[in-house]
């Protein structure tokens, strides 16, 4: 009983702070989730979903205070991109390119659309699905309270991507976002994400990729260390589409990502696949990758590739599971999470899991942590490489099943230049 | 010139001696091999000289033109010259044979001061020498010894060496794995970089890769010694009636195999 009350003051707290918004599409969305997470209140160490990454810093009513970090070069320069800025959380129309006039895609700003019917049978839909068989009561906080966010509706095959900017200005910005992305059957488009989004952030990405239909997510996220993250994506994927997701991470003492996926239709594909390099020395670095992939159609291909390497006490956790519901035959599921450590302070903790009730499938799982390889490393260093550049370079030999995940040669390019630059800071 | 004396090395982990004493002389521009039956020490002294990790190195020296390789880090010992062809060269899946080529010969370029190459004179360069090592283009963009197959490993193994011109090769039984064709494009590799600046010490168990590489001194090793020396004539002589008698004469009971 104690615990119960603990949990809806807890919330009660959050909550109080938050100016949620009124009226619009979303408003029965809204009321439909406050419910919801009144009912669930927030989660606590004991809950078994949270047992290896404690969510005190994202219940919390205020985020802590996180220093505006140095300004970056920009990525995915020269990608022919629409360019979306958010500035701590709020849409920047005037360092943004024009939200219209691409063919093939319509772009609106949740906090500027009062009445986009066809999201309104998107929002918070998704991440409603997304809370069985267990809780995400964080994606709710979102759907209940997100101030801005996209709504993205791709009618046609869209060449330039839509890169999403996030700036961090404030040291006490805590964003709630909510992009709501429809792919209508045979459209394919690009979503690029990548930069600091504030002192602590709450983003909730839902995506509908109908039949035939390709969507593409590449996302960097850091190289700000003090922010405290935490994401969620939830697709369900059609018929014949596709669905490809990678995201990269760089520093950062808390992140936790999750994904939810269903291949709700026959021959669907979905990967997501992420490399998290992180450095402890500065107040911790925690990276929480936690997967559902839900397969409820017949020959669905999934994949999950996960590579984290860690130093300094760092902490990486991945938990991805794999459902095979009745039915569901002709499967083809994969899921590997592997951890790079650089020293014996550093850990990480894995839960694979594979849950089938189809007897005609294919799944496999594979979960492993070592250390850089002395024999490899004595072979680069007998050639001349110095330590620490061999280092690296077996850094980006064990990333690379992960990076390889990236289609696009020039994104994936764009990726490494990225690793290669933080891996030149973190040597030693 | 390379100068080894008195050199005693023991496992760090183990009480077990290795190189007990030896003493060894590699003029430039010549080609010493070095036979021995198993266990003699042969491999030991190539990992030695590199800088692997897991010897204790208790006495004696080893010099390279003036320089003294022990107390070096591997890479540095690279730069000063020497190289060694890997008996078992390692896979890195991931990074690209032309990358790890690249880096390599640019690191080794900085550390002695010189400008790095550029890309374009980098692989002009490559191009030249791989091609006639017999390996591909594909071959220089797969990641480094990844699905090669043995006599892959080895040729790219010597386009390395060709690429960072040392000036004290090791070959570390480079025969083994590989049939009569692909010796014979390896030593044709090696004779190529034959020079007045360059020595060899090849290690090997059988006579035939010197049909190939004729060396000008043979020295036969066992016990973590040198124990004798000779001409190309010693290794004829060794092909023909093996190592017990001069293991015998050296009062050397041969280990059980």
């Amino acid at each position: 009983m104690m615990a119960t009350l603990d949990k809806a003051t807890a919330l009660d707290a959050r909550l109080a702070r938050l100016s949620v918004p009124a009226g619009g599409f979303a408003a029965k969305a809204r009321r439909e989730a406050l419910e919801r997470l009144s009912a669930a209140g927030f989660p606590g160490r004991r809950d078994e979903y949270w047992r290896w990454t404690n969510p005190t810093a994202f219940a919390a009513p205020e985020p802590a205070r996180a220093e505006v970090p140095a300004a970056q070069p920009e990525m995915f320069d020269g990608f022919g991109r629409i360019r979306l800025v958010f500035t701590d959380g709020v849409f920047d129309a005037a360092a943004s390119d024009a939200l219209s006039g691409e063919e093939g895609i319509e772009i609106t700003r949740l906090a500027e659309a009062p009445d986009v019917n066809w999201a309104a049978s998107v929002y918070g839909t998704l991440e409603a699905a997304g809370q069985v068989p267990v809780l995400r009561p964080f994606a709710t906080l979102n759907t209940v309270a997100a101030t801005d966010g996209l709504l993205i509706r791709v009618t046609g095959r869209v060449k330039r991507p839509v890169n999403v900017i996030y700036r961090h200005k404030s040291e006490v910005s805590d964003p709630i976002l909510h992009h709501v992305i429809r792919l209508e059957p045979g459209a394919e488009m690009t979503l690029l994400e990548n930069g600091p989004s504030g002192a602590r952030f709450n983003k909730v990405i839902e995506v509908e990729v109908a039949e035939g239909a390709r969507f593409h997510h590449i996302r960097a996220q850091g190289p700000d260390h003090k922010r405290q993250a935490i994401t969620h994506i939830f697709a369900r994927i059609a018929e014949g589409a596709l669905f490809k997701s990678f995201t990269l991470t760089v520093n950062g003492r808390l992140t936790r990502n999750e994904c939810v996926l269903w291949l709700d239709g026959d021959n669907a594909v979905a990967h997501v696949a992420g490399a998290a390099l992180g450095d402890g020395a500065d107040g911790g670095f925690h990276h929480d990758d936690t997967v559902f992939v839900t397969h409820d159609a017949l020959n669905g291909e999934s994949r999950q590739v996960f590579k984290k390497v860690l130093k300094n006490a760092a902490v990486g956790v991945f938990q991805g599971k794999i459902l095979v519901k009745p039915g569901a035959q002709k499967t083809d599921g994969y899921q590997i999470s592997q951890s790079l450590l650089l020293d014996a302070a550093s850990q990480f903790l894995g839960k694979p899991e594979l849950e089938i009730y189809a007897d005609d499938v294919k799944c496999s799982h594979g979960s492993t942590t070592g250390a850089i390889d002395p024999t490899a490393l004595y072979y680069l260093r007998s050639r001349g490489v110095p330590l620490e550049e061999a280092k690296s370079l077996l850094v980006l030999s064990f990333l690379a099943d992960a990076i390889d995940e990236i289609e696009d040669p020039a994104l994936k390019d764009e990726i490494v230049a990225r690793l290669e630059a933080w891996l030149a800071t973190h040597r030693g | 010139m390379l100068e080894i004396r008195n050199l005693h090395v023991k496992l760090e982990d183990q009480d077990k001696v290795i190189l007990k004493g030896l003493d060894l002389t590699v003029e430039s521009g010549s080609v010493h091999a070095i036979m021995g039956p198993n266990g003699s020490g042969k491999s030991t002294l190539s990992y030695v000289l590199s800088g692997r990790d897991g010897y204790e190195v208790t006495d004696g020296s080893a010099v390279l033109d003036g320089q003294e390789l022990l107390d070096m880090e591997p890479e540095a010992r690279a730069a000063a010259g020497l190289f060694l062809a890997f008996q078992y060269p390692v896979e890195i899946p991931g990074v690209g044979n032309m990358t790890f080529l690249r880096t390599a010969v640019n690191a080794q370029r900085k550390a002695r001061g010189e400008e790095e190459l550029s890309s374009t004179d980098f692989l002009k360069e490559i191009r030249a020498k791989a091609k006639a090592l017999k390996i591909d283009a594909e071959m220089l963009k797969r990641p480094v010894n990844v699905g090669f197959s043995g006599g892959e490993k080895k040729r790219n193994e010597i386009l390395q060496m060709a690429m960072l011109e040392p000036k004290m090769c090791i070959l570390d039984e480079t025969d083994s794995g590989l049939d009569v064709d692909a010796m014979r494009l390896v030593a044709d590799g090696v004779n190529a970089l034959r020079s007045p600046e360059r020595s060899f010490i090849v290690i090997t168990h059988y006579q035939r890769l010197l049909d190939h590489i004729k060396p000008d001194v043979v020295h036969i090793m066992a016990d973590g010694r040198i124990l004798q020396t000779g001409g190309p004539e010693l290794a004829l002589e060794v092909e023909k009636n093996g190592y017990a008698d001069i293991l015998k004469a050296h009062g050397i009971v041969a280990e059980e195999a």
